[in-house]
């Protein structure tokens, strides 16, 4: 995985509550057996004018030249801003994927569904929880401002805008750990191959019927 | 100190590490794997040259590609070909407890083959790469979707890095009247807590209706507990969990039988447990519920009329309605049972259940699918729900009110086979999910019971099933 540790980076705002992850990669893309190239499809409903399928050219396609992420001043943008319960809907990592792809680090939201905030952190991708004033102005400044960047820090757990103003963001002493060093996590486990026996043993005595 | 909840008791029979942090290393039970978000796991595993943990708590099958008829014609699409061969090899690679390959008797969609051969058991800590393994929950069981990394995880290590989550008890209350379904009673909580009101929290639901519900009831509950944002559902096991279980194929023999059954009647929440929230409904409250947008907290009783968004204060609230009723061609204030329907889809995790084939079948039998309906199909959710349908006479019953009586699998809930709705088609589904382009690119879901899809199907619009 991608170590993340600070980023300055461009704001893309996802004016809409409740993105799911169908509009995030719609699901004819799920068809791959791989684990990258989904970028080009990120949001492909709103994002173009036609029906996309897996291995088109999408730098051949008609853009929906009113969705945020085709406009020439979001162009580069690193950091997504977005609206309540982003990543709603299916488990498909796909759709982290296709974000990172696309050259997304950080997602600032007021909230998050669960699987897909936590399928970011498999994926060097930090999504941040803001209130939902701090978005809105977030949201504000960055229409307000043709390239507006956020400044975020994981180390001191930081988020500033470029006036100097910084608000702070909570995050598990686990997860910043492995995203600081982008560790692998299997590997972290399979520390615990011993304990993981010994429970595997006491929980096949306690219930052989789960191991018939 | 309170006692525990069920939530506790699954959770803590799980732990094998504790972090400071409060992060565990939980243990899986049972790992359920299909097509779709299993082949990148699988590469994972490969190039780091592991070995899965305990292939026997895998139950595979493919489901989300597979077509729904002419299957003597094989997978035509060789995107999705390609994926299910790559289940296939990945299986004859690692190996597995259960395999139904695509056209096996017994293959089906994989949240309802799980129980149906007892792989499901109350206390079991199950996951599957997809989001309404939730479903699995109606057992007494912890079960949740998780991603594709998590899939190899488990795969490598027989755990899942996770947090407890908070508890919420959803008690419904009293009884259900006529033609109300466990479907209505899903949609009327997210109606009530909206698709993020269970986000962060581990559902228990609770109350005369649910313990009236069956373990079908149950399981459409339960698949439905993501789409109030809770990852996990749960039905405390009873005496109808344990008269399901029974005798199927790899559930709990002779000695094993009675001890997990005595040890499964542990499996509740403590009377003076507590939870971090309750909500209570009503269950006599409850009418059949009609989402009219896209999202599915965007719901309705039927007797409502689409909501108009010069109404609603809140911006925000106010563009998503705006933004549905665009995409999903409505006008506000329009009565929904005069919504005119081209699609009728009864199947999906959710609802292609023998006990939901029976309530659809009641509907229609005797009647005739509405002129204006461009296509009806019944999906049933595995083999076995297929021969038991058939044997019953179902099949005939749907065939000759015009329906199309198709093949198990995924099929219209995703569409990523071939059924699918034409841009601007609109559609009565037994699924889950109401997203834009869910079930084809610009095509409008409306999320309903079994009951109320038949009864639409035969009327060419919305009905309430009560008086249709």
């Amino acid at each position: 995985m991608k170590a993340f540790t600070t980023l300055n980076g461009l704001v893309c705002p996802l004016d809409r509550a409740n993105v799911d992850t169908d509009a995030i990669i719609p699901k004819q893309f799920l068809k791959s057996i791989k684990r990258s190239g989904f970028g080009p499809y990120l949001f492909d409903e709103w994002r173009y004018t036609n029906y996309g399928e897996p291995g088109m050219d999408c730098s051949t396609r008609p853009l929906n030249k009113d969705f945020v992420l085709n406009q020439p001043r979001y162009q580069g943008a690193q950091v997504l801003l977005a609206r309540d319960n982003f990543g709603c809907g299916s488990s498909r990592e796909h759709a982290p994927w296709a974000i990172e792809d696309q050259g997304f680090r950080v997602i600032i939201a007021p909230s998050f569904a669960d699987i897909f905030f936590n399928n970011c952190y498999k994926n060097g991708i930090l999504p941040i929880v803001a209130s939902a004033e701090q978005v809105d102005s977030l949201f504000k400044e960055c229409l307000a401002n043709e390239g507006y960047t956020l400044n975020v820090d994981l180390e001191a757990q930081t988020v500033t805008t470029p006036s100097g103003q910084s608000f702070s963001f909570e995050i598990t002493p686990t997860r910043k750990h492995n995203l600081l060093n982008g560790l692998d996590e299997i590997g972290l486990t399979l520390q615990h191959a011993d304990a993981i026996k010994a429970f595997e043993q006491k929980h096949q005595a306690a219930q052989p019927w789960l191991f018939a | 100190m309170a006692g525990k909840t069920l939530y506790d008791k699954l959770w803590e029979s799980h732990v094998v590490h504790e972090e400071a942090d409060g992060t565990c290393l939980i243990y899986i039970d049972r790992h359920l794997v299909h097509e779709v978000t299993s082949p990148q796991a699988f590469e994972g595993l490969r190039l780091a040259g592991r070995k899965p943990w305990r292939n026997s708590s895998i139950v595979a099958n493919p489901d989300h590609n597979t077509p729904t008829k002419d299957w003597d014609k094989g997978i035509e699409d060789p995107i999705s070909r390609l994926q299910v061969e790559t289940l296939d090899n990945n299986i004859k690679e690692f190996g597995a407890l259960v395999y139904f390959p695509f056209k096996n008797k017994d293959q089906g969609i994989i949240h309802v083959i799980g129980p149906e051969n007892g792989t499901t058991l109350p206390g079991m800590t199950v996951v599957c790469g997809d989001s309404h393994t939730s479903t699995h929950g109606a057992f007494g069981a912890l079960a949740h979707g998780i991603g594709t990394s998590e899939v190899e995880h488990v795969l490598a290590t027989q755990t899942l890095v996770a947090k407890k989550s908070k508890s919420m008890l959803v008690r419904v209350d009293g009884q259900l009247g006529k033609g109300v379904t466990a479907k209505d009673v899903a949609l009327a909580i997210i109606g009530k807590i909206g698709t993020a009101g269970g986000t962060g929290y581990a559902i228990e639901f609770g109350g005369e209706v649910i313990r009236g519900l069956s373990m079908e009831g149950r399981m459409t509950l339960c698949n439905m507990a993501i789409e109030a944002g809770a990852r996990a559902g749960l039905v405390a096991p009873d005496e109808k969990t344990a008269a399901y279980l029974e005798g199927r194929l790899h559930a709990p023999k002779g000695d094993n039988w009675t001890k997990a059954v005595a040890y499964w009647s542990t499996l509740k929440s403590e009377a003076d447990a507590t939870f971090d929230t309750v909500v209570v409904l009503n269950g006599a409250e409850i009418a059949p519920q009609v989402t009219w947008g896209t999202s599915p907290e965007q719901v309705l009783p039927i007797g409502s009329t689409v909501p108009d968004p010069a109404q609603e204060a809140d911006a925000t609230k106010r563009t998503s309605i705006e933004n549905a009723l665009k995409y999903m061609g409505l006008t506000a204030n329009t009565p929904i049972d005069q919504i005119q329907l081209d699609k009728i889809f009864i199947g999906s995790c959710t609802n292609s259940r023998i006990e939901d084939l029976r309530a659809a079948a009641g509907v229609a039998k005797g009647k005739k699918v509405a002129s204006n309906i461009k296509l009806a199909m019944v999906v049933p959710g595995s083999g076995q729900v297929k021969r038991q349908a058939e044997a019953e006479g179902l099949d005939k019953i749907f065939i000759e009110a015009g329906f199309e009586w198709r093949e198990p699998g995924c099929s219209m809930c995703l569409a990523m086979n071939s059924d699918r709705l034409s841009p601007g088609e609109r559609c009565a589904s037994t699924s889950n999910r109401n997203f834009e382009g869910r079930q084809g690119p610009g095509g409008r879901t409306h999320l309903v019971s079994p009951e109320m899809a038949a009864a639409a199907a035969i009327a060419g619009h919305f009905v309430d099933v009560r008086s249709a």
